[in-house]
């Protein structure tokens, strides 16, 4: 049996009470998924990421969402928020909260929509993320059955973040899931989202998520994907976003855990006006394995990209950015930047990066590049000179080199679990966990 | 306290100190003057143990411990401190960071346990508010975007958290309007007692109106041809340094 064969198979594990839509949804992609197979090195967006790990493993499917009280509070982001929790792909009702939504905000699980057959979500699922987008997109649409449903009226500003969790359990057999998260935001509203990857810390599953987010005209979306997984868990992901004219999507892709982690992040500039920003960090150690793909297409004349994307590498880990921009030839008057810095902490830690520019109109402002480098040091003599030993000093940069991209992150719960992240991760005795702690005590007093 | 022999530094194969001798006691504020290339900064700087100086001769001896065996860390924990005339920016690393790091480095040296918390926040509260800085100053990365005055102010905050024993700061005059030299000498003059010392590094005179030297130095040349009280710093001001180097070269 073929390895896509071995996989399909485990769909006859799922119900077939499907409405219509969704069984040919299915099928569609598993026969894609079985034409294309895994891919390999050999493809081009595929060439520093192996994927034989993923290709190679047992996954069966979870058959409950019960997750250990202690572990759930010490993996949620304390935050005042709508949440969503789905244990290994499955939703958990008892471990969400979504009481008291606003009129004109759905917030659901997709069981929940297709249950209801609620055709307006079929309608919109799969519209984005197209089934030859990947074998990944397609293996996602043969399974996905479960995930997070967003849809917001035109006008409405959502008070609270909406909470999406998506956790992974250690322990006995190891599963696969193919969440689907589809945001629908109607015009003029205006709602931040947060898609938290966590779990146990020795889980070893496979989450194969698909994103789609639909921006109406002059809507905007923040869109927070914080990837935390078990360092031992296989991560591949791809979002996909379509803007309308005056529309703002501003992604925060934070990447610390996972040993193989692939993200694609495409997005549609559709319409006039429409602005993405993509902020990107990615902090690996051991032999941890990080590819980010982003790709912005400026299809309408007057739409705005910006993007940052910083990696941190220590030890053996890998690290990958491809960032395409593409500018139509009509589309004029476009403004574009991207940049990716890197900074390695080990000789052994590797980073490929490619930062592309394809234009085909004439009036635009592009500007891209790349670095990767080791600290200033300049300012470790700085700091050395006050007494702090170079190794502390060394930390201290690196946390202020992942702070720069931080600071743009507006939710303070996620930007001080990032820095708190990265300080305690640093090796021991660079621990710098006190110090944030007393900065933000400072500040608080 | 510190005790310069026979000082001999290169900067890339030009001798730059030739034979510079100096000896500073527990209690004292020197100042350091002398023309442009004279070799003022390199001073300081080879003290403090910044790249890039060869020292092909002589001793500097602080406290009875060899400096030049010191890496520039131990020099700091052992209470040498330098005050630099361009301050470094250092992107992200927030002032707060670096101070409660410095400070709890110097503490270990000592074999003293960290500082806690509400002691270090009160302590930093205090001094920033001597050197006039708002307290939204220590959320601030170390000098990134900080205006030239608030630089040596912050440079002089480190100073006021750190103690050194031996504080030495290079042209922390340059670049200050009035009041903000007034913030700066009397967050010096603070640092002034029985058992530290001050060596101040200057091209100009006004900066010794706010705090008054018990020795003044001028360095021409690599070494330093007068030393006198600070009456010698308000005869250069009106004289210039020509007539020194004259006489010495006499």
């Amino acid at each position: 049996m073929s390895a896509p064969e071995r996989f399909l198979e485990r769909l006859t594990q799922r119900r077939a009470d499907d409405p219509s839509w969704v069984a040919a949804r299915r099928q569609a992609g598993a026969a894609r998924f079985e034409a294309m197979g895994f891919p390999t090195r050999r493809d081009e967006a595929w060439k520093y990421t192996d994927v034989r790990r993923i290709a190679e493993g047992d996954f069966a499917l979870a058959t409950d969402a019960t997750f250990d009280g202690a572990h759930f509070e010490a993996q949620r982001l304390d935050i005042d928020a709508y949440r969503l929790v789905l244990v290994d792909g499955l939703f958990s009702a008892e471990l969400s909260e979504l009481e008291g939504l606003p009129d004109g905000v759905q917030v659901e699980a997709l069981s929940q929509a297709v249950s209801a057959n609620h055709e307006a979500v079929g309608g919109a699922l799969g519209r984005l993320a197209g089934v030859d987008f990947s074998p990944f997109t397609a293996l996602n649409t043969a399974f996905a059955d479960e995930g997070a449903i967003v849809r917001l009226a035109p006008g409405v500003v959502v008070d609270k973040p909406i909470y999406v969790l998506l956790l992974s359990r250690a322990g006995g057999q190891a599963v696969m899931s193919h969440p689907r998260v589809l945001i629908e935001a109607g015009a003029r509203s205006e709602a931040t989202v947060i898609e938290h990857y966590s779990g146990e810390p020795e889980a070893a599953n496979f989450t194969n998520v698909v994103t789609e987010v639909l921006l109406d005209r002059g809507a905007i979306i923040n869109h927070y994907k914080l990837q935390e997984a078990a360092l031992t868990d296989l991560h591949v992901a791809s979002i996909h976003v379509d803007q309308s004219r005056d529309s703002r999507f501003n992604s925060y892709n934070l990447n610390l855990g996972g040993a193989l982690v692939r993200t694609d992040l495409v997005t549609d500039l559709n319409g006039e006006g429409a602005e993405a920003a993509y902020n990107g960090l990615f902090f690996v150690q051991g032999r941890q394995h990080v590819d980010n793909h982003t790709l912005v297409n400026h299809n309408s004349p007057r739409t705005f990209s910006n993007e940052n994307y910083k990696g941190v590498l220590d030890d053996r880990a890998h690290g990958v950015f491809n960032g395409k921009v593409f500018v139509k030839q009509d589309a004029q008057q476009i403004e574009a930047y991207q940049n990716n810095a890197n900074l390695l902490l080990s000789d052994r830690a590797e980073i490929d990066t490619k930062p592309e520019l394809v234009i085909y109109a004439d009036d635009v402002k592009c500007s891209h590049g790349a670095t990767t480098g080791q600290l200033d040091e300049d300012a470790v003599y700085a700091l050395r000179s006050r007494g702090i030993d170079e190794p502390m000093a060394r930390a201290l940069l690196t946390l202020a080199f992942v702070g720069e991209v931080m600071d743009k992150v507006r939710l303070n719960v996620i930007a001080e679990r990032v820095e708190r992240a990265v300080a305690g991760r640093l090796p021991e005795r660079f621990n710098l966990a006190d110090l944030v702690e007393t900065a933000e005590a400072i500040q608080e007093a | 306290m510190l005790e310069v022999k026979d000082l001999h530094v290169t900067v890339e194969d030009k001798a730059i100190l030739k034979g510079l001798n100096l000896t500073i006691n527990a209690g004292e504020i020197h100042a350091i003057m002398g023309p442009n290339g004279a070799g003022k900064s390199t001073l300081s700087a080879v003290i403090a143990g910044k790249d890039g100086y060869e020292v092909t001769q002589g001793t500097i001896l602080f406290e009875g411990q060899d400096v030049l065996e010191m890496e520039i860390e131990e020099r700091a924990r052992a209470g040498l401190l330098l005050g630099f005339q361009y301050p470094i920016e250092i992107p992200g690393v927030k002032n707060i960071y670096l101070l409660k790091a410095a400070l709890n480095a110097q503490r270990a040296a000592r074999g003293e346990g960290e500082i806690p918390a509400p002691e270090f926040m009160k302590l930093v509260r205090e001094k920033s508010a001597e050197m006039k800085l708002d307290p939204s100053f220590l959320q601030r990365a170390v000098n990134e975007g900080f205006s030239g005055g608030e630089k040596k102010r912050n440079e002089i905050l480190q100073m006021l958290v750190l103690q050194p024993k031996l504080a030495m700061l290079d042209e922390i005059d340059s670049g200050l309007d009035i009041d903000a030299m007034k913030v700066v000498a009397s967050g010096v003059n603070s640092l002034r007692s029985a058992d530290r010392a001050i060596l101040l590094v200057t091209h100009y005179q006004r900066l010794l109106n706010h705090i008054e030297p018990d020795r003044v130095h001028v360095l021409v040349d690599g070494r330093i041809v007068k030393s006198g009280d600070k009456e010698l710093a308000l005869e250069l001001e009106a004289r210039g340094y020509d007539w020194v180097l004259e006489e010495s070269a006499a």
